[in-house]
């Protein structure tokens, strides 16, 4: 059977690529440290030697629209365009073709619907910055095939919080059963607390530092019971109206499973948002978990859990109690 | 509020550079093109018979009326993206960076706090 041998989940940023790229007189001040950060984190999944990546996103009204828009989908090709003439734009990301695995695609969608997930399909998916985020911070070499996979996190009404988790607990199961000798890694982005195009969007910090401090603590160790407790699509509206991208990190979080304290976490506030890059190491080997610890002494990361009771974020708890 | 049609303009607006120019230069002229040659199509050959702007929607299509279209559900991240497309380039050589996206915030400032419009459709 294949092996499980990384999961992901970290927020994505399109500025990234430009922010790192850029002459260095034109970098904005905070790129260093992102940078550093970033690339300690590809040394996570590096050392889990992966031969395919399972990606999860969702695409930003790139390709997906509202004349038939699916809450869950699956790309079945065997290669991928990437990036969409209004992300070069916006954000100078460039084009990509990517390989796709379709052997694993094929197997992913049958199971899937074998247990009771109805996916969409397609077989003309073009790849949007939510999952060519990912490919530039931790393997921007984009030598693997992929096998993405779509959320609707974007369309009210969406899935539940339970569904999300409960298609990321399928995932594992597929990729466990997964007849091959292959090295899988699963590789989900989506968002903390975020505000787009609203009265919150690009302020000194994000939108709702407290969610993201239990987030952290609620994904950091695998605690489904709080987020179900805690997580509606209201209570993430009210940490900012993009907050929903949440849900794609409790997916990954299905993936690693209930309970499983991830092995590598850490955080960045970049001003309007705040970045996480957390991995699980489902069958964990020293080698991967010396990875982790270098690349966390480099990151100034953690090795395992980051609770909400961090002194990182008493800042934020004094701001909320004197307003 | 035809939601969906406005959502349908920014969409295609936001993804065909050419268009984007038109808008940019003559927002009135582009929004009375689009209706024609985009808008009440679902494909190169069939046609979707029912779909219209109100009064309202056209004339903040034909202002940039960012604002009004926040405030009637538009979706935020079309909303968004098309006009930093117009405006981002120009806001950040006079203000620097991001001064586009923050000018959006205060004029949407007096939504902080409340529950915002639904984009729900």
């Amino acid at each position: 059977m294949a092996e499980l041998t990384a999961v992901l989940a970290s927020t994505h940023h399109p500025f990234y690529y430009k922010a790192t790229t850029s002459p260095e007189d034109q970098r904005p001040p905070y790129a260093a440290d992102w940078q550093r950060k970033v690339e300690a984190y590809r040394e996570t999944l590096t050392a889990a030697e992966p031969d395919i990546l399972v990606m999860v996103g969702a695409d930003h009204f790139h390709q997906l629209w509202l004349d038939n828009y699916p809450q869950f989908l699956i790309g079945k090709q065997e290669t991928y365009d990437a990036t969409f003439y209004n992300e070069e734009r916006e954000f100078g990301i460039p084009k990509y073709t990517l390989a796709g695995d379709i052997e694993l695609s094929r197997y992913m969608h049958e199971e899937l619907l074998g247990k009771d997930f109805d996916f969409s399909v397609s077989h003309e998916l073009k790849i949007d910055h939510s999952i060519i985020c990912p490919i530039i911070t931790v393997r921007p070499d984009a030598d693997l095939p992929i096998v993405p996979i779509y959320t609707n996190i974007f369309v009210p009404p969406l899935p539940s919080p339970r569904r999300f988790y409960a298609v990321g607990r399928a995932i594992r199961e597929i990729i466990d059963s997964f007849p091959s000798d292959k090295k899988v890694a699963a590789i989900g982005t989506g968002h903390l607390s975020l505000e787009l195009g609203g009265p919150r969007q690009f302020g000194e910090h994000g939108p709702d530092p407290l969610f993201d401090a239990d987030a952290i603590e609620w994904l950091s160790t695998g605690n489904i019971d709080a987020i179900l407790d805690n997580v509606t699509h209201e209570s993430m509206a009210g940490a900012g109206n993009a907050t929903h991208g949440f849900m794609d990190l409790l997916l990954m979080m299905g993936i690693a499973g209930p309970g499983v304290h991830a092995d590598y976490v850490d955080h960045l506030d970049l001003f309007h948002t705040r970045e996480m890059y957390m991995t699980w190491y489902p069958n964990k080997t020293q080698e991967q978990l010396d990875a982790a610890a270098r690349a966390a002494a480099t990151a100034n990361a953690s090795t395992g859990p980051i609770y909400a009771s961090d002194p990182a974020w008493e800042k934020f708890r004094v701001t909320q109690e004197q307003a | 509020m035809s939601k969906y049609y406005v959502n349908k303009f920014l969409y295609t607006i936001d993804r065909d550079p050419e268009w984007v120019a038109s808008y940019r230069e003559d927002p009135r002229a582009t929004v009375d093109r689009w209706e024609k040659e985009v808008g009440g199509w679902l494909n190169p050959v069939e046609q979707t018979s029912w779909l219209e702007f109100t009064a309202e929607e056209r004339e903040a299509l034909a202002t940039h009326d960012y604002v009004w279209l926040f405030e009637h559900g538009a979706h935020f991240f079309l909303n968004l993206t098309l006009f930093i497309a117009l405006f981002d380039e120009e806001y950040a050589a006079e203000k620097g960076p991001l001064a586009f996206q923050t000018e959006m915030a205060q004029k949407l400032g007096h939504w902080t706090g409340r529950d915002y419009p639904s984009v729900a459709m």
